[in-house]
């Protein structure tokens, strides 16, 4: 392949409020069945790049785990492989990383070591399926210096946690204005990058230099007029998950049949780490509609407008509402939930209620 | 050199001819079961959870089906540097080449692979019985007995018990004598099909009994052991053992897992059960749509309604569907309006809308009285069968069948369709 992967799943998740406490971003549990970083990672493997770094700093335990395998997303090669880099302590440096540039900076090593002409930077909060290769490609045609993958919002999306781009006729970034809180303009940048890996290494070498600690403000603005960025206007689905409304948005979005198709019935698949879980199983008194039901799940209760996460269980005469339930919840018989969040094995006593709201979700954790 | 303590052969072999067509294009361990598995993953899991890291599978009859989902062994961590799983297939030799002739012929001809392992003892299993077995356990009990050959037994009800090879043993355990379905049973222990040999025992039965045409386990060399040595015992084994040998038998088994705490619980976390997983995807349950006893597979899609079934992964059932009591294997997608009623429905068929399945009373079958016994539909994996048509009880369909096939629109009871060639 031409490419190496790097994975930028350090990020902290403030946004996520409660839900960043026990893991990173991009170990969320997604759409039922999958962790947020499995899209990511099942779309480089699928596009043949068989070298992927996830590079890891906040509340990574959950991740790691997740990860403790590379046969899931077929990394498993005596070529290439899955790598996982945590910020080390060595003998030039004792920072966490301290940005994203910074990130790449301290594992630059890997990056010289390798030999793929071209590297994917991508996050891993991303719910995507895109061919890498065909941005390559894309890259390559233009001639460009740093390709963005770029999606257009529907109109009136807050945009202010993206980054705008404007664009000229050939595609070519012109303007790029970082988190705007007044923007019009719903061209976003998804935070996917191709870029050839010398030119990488060469930008973060000056980075080292400068002190230059992120990728974004340090890398891309700073040489918007200089280098030539050209934008890839990705068509399908693209959502970023990392405030506790999009997570909440976008596993509801895979109820809508459009997006299942796309994810779940098109090939090539997203791949996730494989538990074993037995069938879902369906008592009765179950009453289910529009919703998402994983394996391992046992359905007692009503259910709507939901998505139920693997191994869960839910008791008789719940009533559960516009929610979702994490991994290996227990939801006493009674209960009743509506537009909540139902934090990873927690147990809900007999006969509660929750409550939260459209646009101001409740969490539900200990 | 690789000293292992026991290694495991699985006997894979077998058709399962009264299966029907189920088995006409696959091989019986292969046969899904429980909405995820297949048959071979209970024996399989067994292994790995009791510590039996080496297992060679003995295949023979259309095996591609069950070579393509064991592979390497990933599923049940049997991808090892040593040991691990091996299909075993029969061979040519510069001299002959032969099929398996029998249970114990077939282990015979795999003496190099089980020496290579140098064990001390071979636990001999087939891939036809759904149950969750300590061997660990099994081969304690082979030691502390000081016995040359264990037998895993289950007590059955007395009035079944001449259906099996039962054993007559005292207290202890040693066994006497040997009955294969008597008539007058004077005990009422079956056997499993589960053996643990002393390796050099078995390896000096099966060279002694090398020429014997069809050379069984049951018939030839356990009562080679049990004559030389006279140190055989039974192990007594009483949990869950499901024989779904027989095309009832295997939709009741099937059937009891939709219970509410069921006998064979799938759910707990203990003696996990392993499998190859060919979906991920949450299953989605439409408006409308309803599942009560039911068990439903990965990436499933309903829109109409299933009752006391069991759904496999990737099996959609539209608008208006109806399935109540039935199997449907992976990839099974069931048309607009079709009812779908006490049947068995293997991979990828696909039932036209409207289509009526199980409409009518039993009446004899017109294909095979041995097989088709019940009021089972069964049809084969990759069927088609055309909308609206009616079919009636203890029926049987494989290939793709056309409006043409259905005189008036109607299969009836105890009918059959067999198309494109191999059929049961």
């Amino acid at each position: 392949m031409k490419a190496l992967g790097i994975i930028l799943a350090g990020g902290n998740g403030r946004r996520m409020k409660e839900l960043a406490n026990k893991r990173a971003v991009a170990a969320m549990p997604m759409a039922g069945s999958y962790r947020a970083i499995d899209f990511v990672l099942s779309n480089m493997s699928n596009s043949s790049i068989n070298r992927v770094a996830v590079i890891t700093q906040y509340s990574a335990r959950s991740l790691n785990l997740h990860l403790s395998s590379s046969k899931w997303w077929d990394f498993g090669r005596k070529q290439g492989g899955l790598f996982v880099f945590n910020p080390t302590v060595t003998h030039e440096n004792n920072n966490w990383y301290r940005g994203t540039a910074d990130a790449l900076v301290q594992n630059l090593d890997f990056i010289r070591n390798s030999h793929e002409p071209y590297v994917v930077i991508a996050g891993g909060d991303g719910i995507y399926k895109i061919d890498f290769n065909k941005v390559l490609d894309y890259h390559i045609d233009k001639e460009a210096d740093i390709t963005v993958v770029c999606k257009r919002l529907s109109a009136g999306t807050d945009v202010s946690r993206f980054g705008v781009v404007d664009l000229d006729d050939d595609n070519r970034i012109v303007g790029f204005e970082e988190k705007p809180v007044d923007s019009n303009n719903n061209f976003v940048s998804c935070g996917i990058y191709v870029i050839r890996r010398r030119l990488l290494i060469s930008l973060l070498e000056q980075c080292e230099e400068m002190e230059w600690f992120d990728f974004v403000s340090d890398v891309l603005m700073r040489q918007r007029r200089v280098m030539k960025l050209y934008a890839y206007e990705h068509e399908g689905f693209w959502s970023n998950i990392a405030t506790v409304q999009s997570y909440f948005d976008t596993n509801m979005d895979f109820l809508k049949p459009e997006v299942r198709e796309e994810f779940f019935y098109t090939y090539p698949e997203i791949h996730s780490k494989v538990d074993d879980y037995p069938p879902a199983k369906y008592n009765d008194g179950a009453c289910v509609s529009n919703s998402l039901i994983a394996s391992g799940t046992i359905v007692n209760g009503k259910v709507e407008n939901s998505v139920i996460f693997q191994k869960s269980f839910i008791g008789t005469n719940c009533s559960i509402r516009d929610s979702i339930v994490l991994n290996g919840a227990h939801i006493g018989d009674g209960v009743v939930l509506d537009h909540c969040i139902v934090e990873s094995r927690m147990t809900l006593e007999p006969g509660t209620t929750y409550k939260g709201e459209a646009g101001k979700i409740k969490i539900v954790t200990e | 050199m690789i000293k292992k303590k026991m290694i495991a052969m699985l006997l894979a072999g077998g058709q399962g001819s009264r299966l029907g067509v189920l088995t006409a294009k696959v091989a019986k361990p292969a046969v899904s079961f429980g909405g995820k598995y297949s048959i071979i993953d209970f024996p399989l899991s067994n292994c790995v959870n009791s510590g039996v890291d080496t297992v060679g599978v003995l295949t023979q009859y259309r095996p591609l089906r069950l070579n393509s989902h064991i592979g390497i062994g990933i599923p049940w961590d049997l991808d090892r540097n040593i040991g691990g799983v091996s299909v075993l297939p029969p061979y040519e030799r510069s001299d002959k080449g032969d099929w398996y002739s029998g249970t114990a012929n077939a282990i015979y001809q795999n003496l190099e692979y089980m020496e290579s392992f140098n064990p001390d003892y071979v636990l001999i299993l087939s891939g036809d019985h759904i149950y969750k077995m300590d061997y660990e356990e099994m081969l304690d009990s082979h030691k502390a007995k000081g016995a040359t050959v264990t037998i895993a037994t289950m007590a059955v009800p007395w009035e079944e018990a001449s259906r099996f090879g039962v054993v007559i043993a005292d207290e202890n355990g040693h066994i006497t004598d040997f009955e294969e379905k008597p008539k007058n049973p004077r005990s009422n222990l079956a056997s499993m099909g589960i053996y643990i040999f002393t390796w050099d025992v078995l390896r000096e039965a099966l060279i002694a009994l090398a020429d014997v045409p069809g050379c069984d386990f049951g018939k030839h060399v356990i009562p080679f052991c049990h004559e030389k040595y006279g140190t055989c015992y039974t192990y007594e084994f009483s949990g869950y053992w499901k024989d779904v040998g027989t095309l009832s038998s295997y939709w009741e088994a099937n059937m009891g897992l939709v219970d509410i705490v069921p006998e064979f619980n799938l759910y707990e976390e203990f003696w996990k059960i392993y499998t190859k997983e060919n979906a991920v995807p949450p299953q989605y349950m439409a408006p409308g749509s309803s599942a009560t006893q039911a068990l439903i597979g990965e990436g499933s899609s309903i829109y109409g309604s299933v009752h006391h079934s069991i759904l496999s992964a990737n099996v959609i059932v539209e608008e208006g569907a109806e399935v109540v009591d039935s199997i449907l294997m992976m990839g099974v997608h069931v048309g607009k309006g079709a009812k779908v009623h006490k049947a068995i429905i293997a991979e990828n068929t696909v039932i036209g809308d409207g289509a009526i399945l199980g409409e009518g009373e039993y009446a004899e079958s017109k294909l095979d009285t041995r097989v088709y016994a019940s009021d089972l539909v069964t049809v084969a994996e990759n069927s088609v069968i055309p909308p609206n048509v009616s079919i009636g009880k203890n029926t049987a369909i494989s290939g793709v069948t056309l409006p043409e096939d259905y005189p008036n629109g109607r299969l009836e009871d105890g009918g059959y369709i067999i198309r494109g060639g191999e059929g049961a």
